[in-house]
């Protein structure tokens, strides 16, 4: 009844290929963004912004670079954070050693070094695949962090390490306050993600899905197999890139390798598989999920038992929480929670009636 | 001392240090060969065995009555990882068959940590972590007892399971049905029995890798980076060849070794974190299967 095509006739071939064919997905969307754009910044608290909204806008960024190497293009991939950390890295020297230069300029630049790492070490997807690949990809996540923190030139000789990041400014305006960091942050994940969504539903999508399901196949019929998957690798690593330097500057206001480790590359994995493999949404509802967890964890210890737990015990059973997930999603929903907003809209295209 | 003398004890010592990343691999091995499963949490599970064989020391139990205690243990967890991870997995593809595992890896070091703490402990063997006293005498070249113990348990350990498989009628149902599963379960080789004893026997091998390791750098948390150090050792060796582990883990260990001694100052050090996997992807692009491995042969 309330989600249903009927009477919504699409007549030319615009049509048929619009990004939102549905009056109620229009008005939906529409009104997420109207949300998000201009009621949510005013009715939040900073901290529900800095310490919530921000990271996960990133982290949802992130996950949709892994997702397009993982899930529309079939390449496994352990490094995601190590792409992060090029990207905040790159981000960081451009504005200190570049006068003057525009920060939406330094945050595009970093994408491409970003992508530019990415190449390279996409390069031995063109021998191996599968497993052999996903090991050979957390070679990148060791070699840039250690990389990162051993050469000074890219901590321009800081001692301590720790990086205070420049404050982010756009035509003259300082974006300081939690308020207009979340602002830039949106807008740069609206943008990306419309991109995204558009790549992968256009010809370069169905080039990555095709050598997703065969790659023989897609090398049999004509498709170049050296190119998609490298351009699989750049693409995800500029959204890696382009995450990791919102992820320094917006979110954690440092710069240092020690923020981008293993554990976070399989944090962004974890997103993925749990919010959908090969979908768009399925990578914010993933971020948002894994992002959200241990928050509740904590507001259901605080309020069953009354006190707070042990950060340690915390944190152990957190983990155990992640991979018990992880274990039930690969086993009863492998497409992860954007199924079940798909079901979920089957079922109101007939609601309330059975059939 | 003479430069060659050195050279000769990095060497050794990166042989030795290697086939203890060899034990850790060999964990790996066992579970692909027999299940097509790449087992992350194996790291995972070194750490859990070796840190309850530590804490039941710590309940009072001695040393020989807390071996058989860990290793009840450790055939249980894996028996239970194959009913309720791998068993319904069944026919997946191999990625995520790997996704499973790196979930199991977090609940399995939450497990530990939740269980037993996440102080780091001593683990003594007896054996000392310092050069053997006999060879610094006749040949002038220092090489840690531990080292030489776990290159014999190693040893020992492979001419076992060499044994295990190609005589025993569990060994033989065991290549059956990494040969081919749908075949040797057609022919009433009980698959299910299989991976159990696979999983319990890694579990076993966890736990003596951990021990190693354990004596040598404390029984912590850092052990479960073990399993990332073996992974350039499987590369080089293939996912499916036990003597194959055992070469490459020799030439990451000297390699790593190496490196660290002589390339390392230019960069100024740290660098055997990644020396190894750099070594592991030069050798992919030249011999994707590795040395050992199987052939890879894709039809469409």
């Amino acid at each position: 009844m309330l989600y249903r095509e009927a009477g919504q006739f699409r007549t030319t071939y615009a049509q048929d290929s619009q990004l939102l064919p549905l009056w109620q997905d229009k008005v939906g969307m529409a009104a997420i963004l109207g949300v998000g754009f201009l009621v949510i910044p005013f009715v939040a608290s900073d901290y529900w912004l800095s310490a919530l909204l921000i990271p996960w806008l990133i982290l949802s960024l992130v996950a949709l670079g892994q997702n397009i190497l993982m899930g529309y293009a079939g390449q496994l991939s352990l490094g995601a954070a190590g792409f992060m950390a090029v990207g905040a890295f790159a981000c960081y020297n451009l504005i200190l050693r570049i006068e003057g230069i525009p920060f939406l300029v330094a945050l595009f630049l970093s994408g491409i070094c970003s992508a530019a790492v990415g190449i390279v070490f996409g390069l031995p997807s063109l021998r191996i695949r599968g497993l052999y690949l996903a090991v050979a990809t957390l070679a990148s996540q060791f070699f840039i962090v250690w990389a990162l923190d051993k050469f000074g030139w890219f901590k321009n000789y800081d001692i301590a390490g720790v990086i205070t990041a420049q404050p982010i400014i756009i035509f003259g305006h300082n974006f300081n306050s939690p308020q207009e960091k979340y602002w830039v942050v949106l807008g740069i994940v609206v943008v990306l993600t419309l991109l995204a969504k558009n790549m992968a539903r256009g010809s370069i999508g169905r080039g990555w899905m095709a050598v997703r399901d065969m790659d023989v196949a897609a090398e049999v019929t004509g498709l170049p197999l050296m190119w998609t998957k490298l351009q699989a690798f750049a693409i995800s690593s500029f959204y890696c890139g382009v995450g990791g330097a919102l992820f320094a500057f917006a979110y954690l206001q440092t710069v240092e390798p020690s923020a981008f480790t293993i554990d976070l590359s399989f944090r962004i994995l974890f997103m993925v598989i749990i919010g959908g493999i090969g979908t768009i949404l399925g990578s914010f509802l993933g971020a948002g999920f894994i992002l959200l967890t241990p928050i509740f964890l904590n507001i259901f210890f605080h309020t069953v038992l009354g006190k707070a737990v042990d950060a340690t015990v915390a944190s152990a059973l957190e983990q155990i929480i992640f991979g018990a997930m992880i274990i039930t999603f690969l086993i009863v929903e492998p497409l992860g929670l954007a199924r079940l907003w798909q079901l979920t809209k089957e079922r109101l295209r007939l609601w309330p009636f059975p059939h | 001392m003479s430069d060659f003398n050195f050279f000769l004890e990095v060497l050794i010592g990166g042989l030795l240090s290697g086939l203890m990343y060899s034990l850790v691999a060999l964990g790996f091995v066992l579970i692909y060969k027999a299940s097509g499963v790449f087992n992350f949490a194996q790291g995972a599970m070194v750490f859990l065995a070796v840190l309850s064989f530590v804490g039941f020391m710590e309940l009072g139990l001695s040393f020989w009555a807390a071996l058989p205690v860990t290793i009840a243990m450790m055939v249980l967890v894996g028996m239970a990882t194959e009913r309720f991870v791998l068993r319904p997995l069944v026919n997946q593809n191999e990625n995520t068959l790997l996704m499973a595992t790196i979930g199991l890896a977090f609940v399995i070091e939450g497990v530990a940590q939740l269980a037993w703490g996440v102080d780091v402990r001593r683990l003594d063997l007896g054996i000392r972590d310092e050069p053997m006293p006999w060879l610094a005498d006749n040949f002038g070249i220092f090489v840690s007892e531990l080292d030489i113990t776990a290159g014999v348990v190693a040893a020992v350990m492979v001419a076992a399971l060499a044994v295990l498989f190609s005589t025993t009628k569990a060994g033989r149902g065991l290549r059956a049905v990494a040969d081919d599963p749908a075949a040797a379960m057609s022919i009433g080789i009980p698959l299910q029995q299989i991976w159990m004893l696979v999983w319990a026997t890694a579990g076993v091998v966890a736990l003596v890798a951990g021990m190693l390791w354990g004596a040598r750098s404390g029984v912590q948390f850092a052990l479960v980076l073990l399993a990332l150090k073996a992974m350039p050792v499987l590369i080089i060796g293939g996912f499916t060849s036990v003597p194959g582990v055992i070469v490459a883990g020799l030439i990451v260990g000297a390699t790593e070794k190496l490196a660290e001694v002589y390339i390392g100052p230019y960069f100024g050090g740290g660098i055997e974190g990644w020396a190894p996997y750099m070594l592991a992807v030069l050798f992919l692009l030249v011999r994707p299967e590795g040395l050992f491995g199987e052939k890879i042969i894709r039809r469409v």
